[in-house]
């Protein structure tokens, strides 16, 4: 096994929220319909979760799921375990039209932790942030600034940004702006 | 501001997530075609003012191609539906049908 080489080395920026570029996330695409029984039953013995609805998020400890498209899923694992899930993934595949691709290394990760952090990607993202329309169990993908991105809740104070790795500097540098003290406008804390 | 609803993974799509893709329901013709069948396929697009059919693509979203019916005039949307058909359902014309009597969109009124 290599050695994590971060993007940023782990930068980290604290204001409005404590935005942290996450070390060594392990991230699998998996393409193929996520109603096929046999793509259903693989993802479950390779990552132990059940795969999630439209636009929604599976988790078991360190392992989930993400809804990226009606052929897509994200799978989330220990970085260092990625490799083998691949394998054991495609092994369970088998039959199946899908392909599974390890993309840690393609992908980077921002942890924002904060009361403040539906601000912060509202200021970024044409997303609704309002607790009525987003929060822990959802996942979207859209654009922060000029870039595509991913973004899930794992709680009401915090939230985990992906992005592809070449933007990561680009991506920082948004969320540590959309956080600067100075910059709140406390529309969803009141 | 132009709001689609995406028919795939359901979000109300601001215009800055889709990608325009242009006219909908186009024929292809190609190798073998006549001469005008093959013009008219390149070239040849509706520019109403009105009623039309496009192409969408949730490019910042989850990456799918659908379609819409929409009014250049007004910016009205009829509707979104999934890209795998040739014609736009039934009951979206009807809609449309009751909202803009007596309208023409190529072979469609
Ligand atoms: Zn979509």
């Amino acid at each position: 096994m290599s050695d994590v080489h971060l993007a940023l080395g782990g930068a980290s920026f604290d204001g409005l929220v404590k935005i942290t570029e996450l070390p060594g996330q392990g991230m699998v695409t998996l393409r193929g319909d996520l109603a096929d029984k046999t793509i259903v039953q693989a993802v479950q013995h390779a990552f132990g979760v059940a795969l999630p609805g439209v636009r929604e998020t599976a988790f078991d400890g360190e392992n989930g799921a993400l809804w990226m498209s009606p052929d897509e899923a994200l799978l989330l694992c220990p970085y260092a375990e990625a490799e083998d899930r691949v394998s054991a993934l495609t092994g369970h595949l088998q039959g199946a039209h899908a392909l599974a691709v390890n993309v840690s290394d393609a992908r980077s990760v921002f942890e924002l932790k904060g009361r403040m952090l539906r601000e912060v990607i509202a200021k970024l993202a044409p997303v609704d942030m309002s607790p009525d329309a987003f929060g822990p169990g959802m996942v979207r993908r859209t654009r922060m600034a000029q870039v595509a991105a991913a973004f899930w809740m794992d709680d009401a104070s915090t939230a985990r940004v992906v992005c592809f790795r070449s933007v990561a500097g680009y991506m920082f540098d948004i969320l540590s702006n959309a956080a600067e003290e100075a910059s709140a406008v406390n529309y969803f804390v009141r | 501001m132009l709001l689609l609803t995406c028919p795939y993974c359901g979000v109300d799509a601001e215009e800055t997530e889709l990608h325009a893709g242009g006219e909908a329901h186009l024929k292809r013709f190609g190798p073998g075609a006549s001469d005008e069948d093959f013009t008219a396929y390149l070239f040849h697009r509706e520019n109403p003012k009105g009623v039309h059919f496009e192409r969408w693509r949730h490019a910042n979203g989850c990456g799918k191609w659908f379609h819409a019916a929409r009014c250049t005039n007004t910016l009205e949307v009829f509707g979104t539906y999934k890209a795998q058909t040739t014609e736009p359902p039934k009951d979206l014309l009807d809609t449309i049908r009751a909202k803009r009597p007596g309208f023409r969109w190529r072979d469609l009124a």
